[in-house]
C-alpha cells in the first residue's frame, strides 16, 4: 500500500470525506446566515437551535408517526421554516427599525428557550436516528472507503446549495430578493411585497438549517446542544467568507470543513481550533473576509 | 446603542452628579450591612458578577461595543489566579494580580483582532476567539480540563487578614469590586471616556475629528478585559474553584443578560442586573433546564419591551435621570 506524506491513503481520504462532510453542515448553515442577513440585516444566533429542531422533527415524525428518514427530509425543514416564519412575523418584525445588535440578542434568547425546552424534555444525552436501510453499509473505491449515507449528506448538500445559489442570483424570484435587499423601500413602491419576502425569506433560511439537521441526524446522535457550539464554529466561517456572497459562503464552508478534516490527520490536538485560527489570520490579513464587501 | 446624554453639565464640569452620590452611598451602606442579613458565599457571587458585568457595560454601554467573548477574560483571570494561589503558592492580592495581567493580555490580543471589524462582526469575532480560549482551556494541562483547578487556598490576605473567615472574604470582595467600580465609573467620567462615547454615537466623525479611534477602541477592550479578569480571579479564590463553566460562551452570554437586564448604559444597572440574575439563578436552580428557558426568556423580553434594562426605566420614571 502506498503512503501520502506518512500517511496511509484510506485514512487520509477518509478524513477528508469526514472533513467535507462537516464543510457540507458549515455550508448549509452560513448560507442561510447569509440569505437571512442579506434582507434581515439580523445575525440569526437561532440557526443552531434550528439546525437541532430539524433534526428532532425528524426523529419525531419517526417516532411518534412512524415517518421513515424520506418523509422527515420533506417535512421536518417545512416545520422548522413554518416555526422561524411564526417568529419572525410576531416578534423579530419589531426589531428591524433598531441596532443590529438587537436582533442578535434576541435571537440568542430564542436559542436558549429552545435549547432550554428540549433539554428539559428530551435530556441531554441524545437519542439515536438510524441510517436509512437502503444507505447503509459502503464501497470500497480502492484509496478509500465510502459509507453510502456519507456520500448522499455530500451530494444532497451540494446540490441544496448550488440550488439555492441559481434561485437567488438566476432567477425571478432571486432578482427581487436581491434588489429588496439593496433597496427595500423602492422595490416596495413597484408593487411588491416586501414584508412577505422577507417573512419568507427568513423562513427559508430557517429551512435550510432544519434540513441540515435532518441529514446530521443519523451521523451524530440527536441532541439538544448540537447546534449551540457549530454554531460557532459556522460563525467564525461567516466571519471568513463574509456575509456579501452567496457563493463565498458555500466555498468557505466546504473549504474550512476539509481543512478541518486535514488538520485531524496531520495535528489532530489543532482540529477544534483550526477554524478559529484561520479567522484570526484572515482578520490580520483581509480585515474584511475572503469575499466580503464591509470593512 | 441608546442611552440619553443626561446629565451633560455635569460631565463637562467634570463634577459627579448629585444623584450618582446619594445612590453609591445608599448601594454602599446596604452592602456594608448585607453579610448580617443573606448569605455571604450568595454576596461574594453577586459582587463578582456585579464587577464582571459593569466592565462589561464600560464597553456595551460606553464604545457601543458588543463583545460575545468576555468569558474568555473572566474564565482566564479564573484560571490564573486559582494556579497562581494553588501551584506557585502566592498570597491572594498577587494571585488576583497575576489573573487581571493575563486578563489584559489576552485583551489586546482578542481586542486588536476584533476591532478589525465592526457592529455584528465584531459580536462573532469576540465570540469565535473566546471560543478557541475555550478549547485551549479544555487541552491545556494547568487548567485540569473537565475538573477544574480544585481547592484553590484563600490564603491571607497581605499576609494577615485570613481570608478562610467568610465575613473578611467578603469585606476584602466588596473592596475588590468598589475599587473596579469607581475605576469604571472614573474612566466612564473621564476625557478620555467623553471620546468613547463620542465613537459609539458617531464613528466616522469621531476620526473625521481626528481621533485613533482603533487606539481608543484597543484601550477601552483591555481595560474592560483586564477588570473582568480581575471579577474572575476574584470568584476563583472565593468559590475554591476555577472551572471550565467560567470560560463557556454561556458565561458571555450570562454577561450580557446581567448588563442588558440591569439597562446598558448606565451606572449602577449592571449591579442591579448582576444581583437580579444570580439571585433567580439560586432559586431556579434545583429546575434543571428552566434556568436557560428563563433567562431566555429574559433576554427576549429586554430586548422586545425593556430595552432600557431596570435602572434605565427607574431612571425615566425618576424625571429622566441617567443612574
Amino acid at each position: 500500500m502506498f503512503e501520502i506524506l506518512g500517511i496511509p491513503p484510506q485514512a487520509l481520504f477518509g478524513q477528508m470525506l469526514l472533513g467535507l462532510i462537516n464543510g457540507s453542515f458549515y455550508a448549509m448553515l452560513s448560507l442561510g446566515l447569509a440569505v437571512i442577513f442579506g434582507m434581515l440585516n439580523i445575525i440569526n444566533f437561532a440557526h443552531g437551535a434550528f439546525y437541532m429542531m430539524g433534526a428532532f422533527a425528524a426523529w419525531m415524525l419517526l417516532a411518534y408517526l412512524g415517518l421513515g428518514f424520506y418523509w422527515a427530509l420533506l417535512l421536518a425543514p417545512l416545520l422548522v421554516g413554518s416555526f422561524g416564519i411564526l417568529v419572525e412575523r410576531t416578534m423579530l418584525c419589531r426589531l428591524y427599525r433598531l441596532d443590529h445588535l438587537y436582533g442578535l440578542l434576541f435571537t440568542f434568547g430564542l436559542a436558549l428557550v429552545i435549547q432550554g425546552l428540549f433539554r428539559q424534555e428530551f435530556g441531554a444525552s441524545g437519542l439515536p436516528y438510524g441510517i436509512p436501510a437502503e444507505m447503509r453499509g459502503g464501497s470500497n473505491l480502492g484509496f478509500m472507503f465510502l459509507p453510502y449515507y456519507r456520500g448522499f449528506v455530500l451530494a444532497a448538500s451540494v446540490v441544496v446549495c448550488f440550488g439555492t445559489w441559481f434561485v437567488i442570483e438566476r432567477t425571478k424570484l432571486g432578482a427581487y430578493l436581491r434588489a429588496g435587499t439593496e433597496n427595500p423601500t423602492l422595490v416596495q413602491a413597484f408593487g411588491v411585497n416586501v414584508p412577505r419576502i422577507i417573512a419568507l425569506t427568513y423562513g427559508f433560511g430557517v429551512a435550510l438549517a432544519g434540513l441540515a439537521g435532518v441529514l446530521a441526524a443519523p451521523i451524530y446522535s440527536v441532541n439538544p446542544l448540537m447546534g449551540s457550539d457549530l454554531i460557532i464554529v459556522v460563525f467564525a466561517v461567516v466571519v471568513i467568507g463574509g456575509l456579501g456572497s452567496v457563493l463565498g459562503a458555500i466555498v468557505t464552508g466546504f473549504g474550512l470543513g476539509l481543512i478541518e478534516g486535514l488538520t485531524k490527520v496531520f495535528y489532530p490536538e489543532a482540529s477544534s481550533t483550526v477554524i478559529f485560527v484561520v479567522m484570526a489570520l484572515v482578520l490580520l490579513v483581509r480585515p474584511a473576509g475572503l469575499f466580503g464587501r464591509e470593512g | 446603542m441608546t442611552v440619553e446624554a443626561a446629565s451633560l453639565s455635569a460631565r463637562h464640569s467634570g463634577q459627579v452628579p448629585g444623584h450618582h452620590q446619594i445612590t453609591f452611598v445608599v448601594m454602599l451602606a446596604l452592602l456594608t450591612m448585607a453579610p448580617y442579613g443573606f448569605y455571604p458565599i450568595f454576596l461574594m457571587k453577586v459582587l463578582c458578577f456585579a464587577l464582571f458585568a459593569t466592565a462589561f457595560n464600560l464597553l456595551i454601554g460606553f464604545v457601543g461595543l458588543l463583545s460575545f467573548g468576555h468569558a474568555a477574560f473572566f474564565g482566564f483571570g479564573s484560571y490564573l489566579s486559582a494556579h497562581a494561589a494553588k501551584v506557585w503558592g502566592l498570597p491572594p492580592e498577587l494571585a488576583i494580580l497575576s489573573g487581571v495581567a493575563v486578563a489584559a493580555a489576552l485583551g489586546v490580543v482578542i481586542g486588536g483582532l476584533a476591532i478589525r471589524r465592526h457592529g455584528i462582526y465584531f459580536a462573532m469575532v469576540t465570540l469565535a476567539l473566546a471560543q478557541m480560549i475555550y478549547f485551549f482551556a479544555l487541552q491545556a494541562p494547568f487548567t485540569g480540563g473537565e475538573d477544574g483547578i480544585q481547592a484553590v487556598p484563600r490564603g491571607f490576605l497581605l499576609g494577615v487578614i485570613d481570608l478562610r473567615n467568610d465575613l473578611a472574604c467578603y469585606y476584602f470582595v466588596l473592596a475588590v469590586y468598589l475599587c473596579g467600580f469607581l475605576l469604571v465609573y472614573r474612566i466612564i467620567h473621564s476625557p478620555f471616556g467623553e471620546v468613547l462615547r463620542a465613537i459609539r454615537d458617531n464613528e466616522t466623525r469621531a476620526i473625521s475629528l481626528g481621533y485613533r479611534i482603533k487606539l481608543y477602541k484597543l484601550l477601552a477592550f483591555t481595560l474592560s478585559a483586564a477588570i473582568s479578569g480581575l471579577a474572575g480571579a476574584t470568584k476563583a479564590l472565593v468559590f475554591q474553584l476555577a472551572s471550565l463553566t467560567d470560560v463557556h460562551w454561556t458565561m458571555s452570554g450570562e454577561v450580557i443578560l446581567m448588563t442588558l437586564l440591569g439597562g446598558l448604559g448606565t451606572v449602577f444597572g449592571p449591579t442591579v442586573g448582576a444581583a437580579t440574575i444570580v439571585t433567580l439563578q439560586n432559586h431556579l436552580a434545583a429546575l434543571g433546564s428552566w434556568v436557560t428557558v428563563a433567562q431566555g426568556g429574559i433576554f427576549i423580553l429586554c430586548v422586545l419591551v425593556f430595552r432600557r434594562g431596570l435602572v434605565g426605566e427607574l431612571g425615566r420614571l425618576l424625571g429622566n435621570r441617567q443612574f
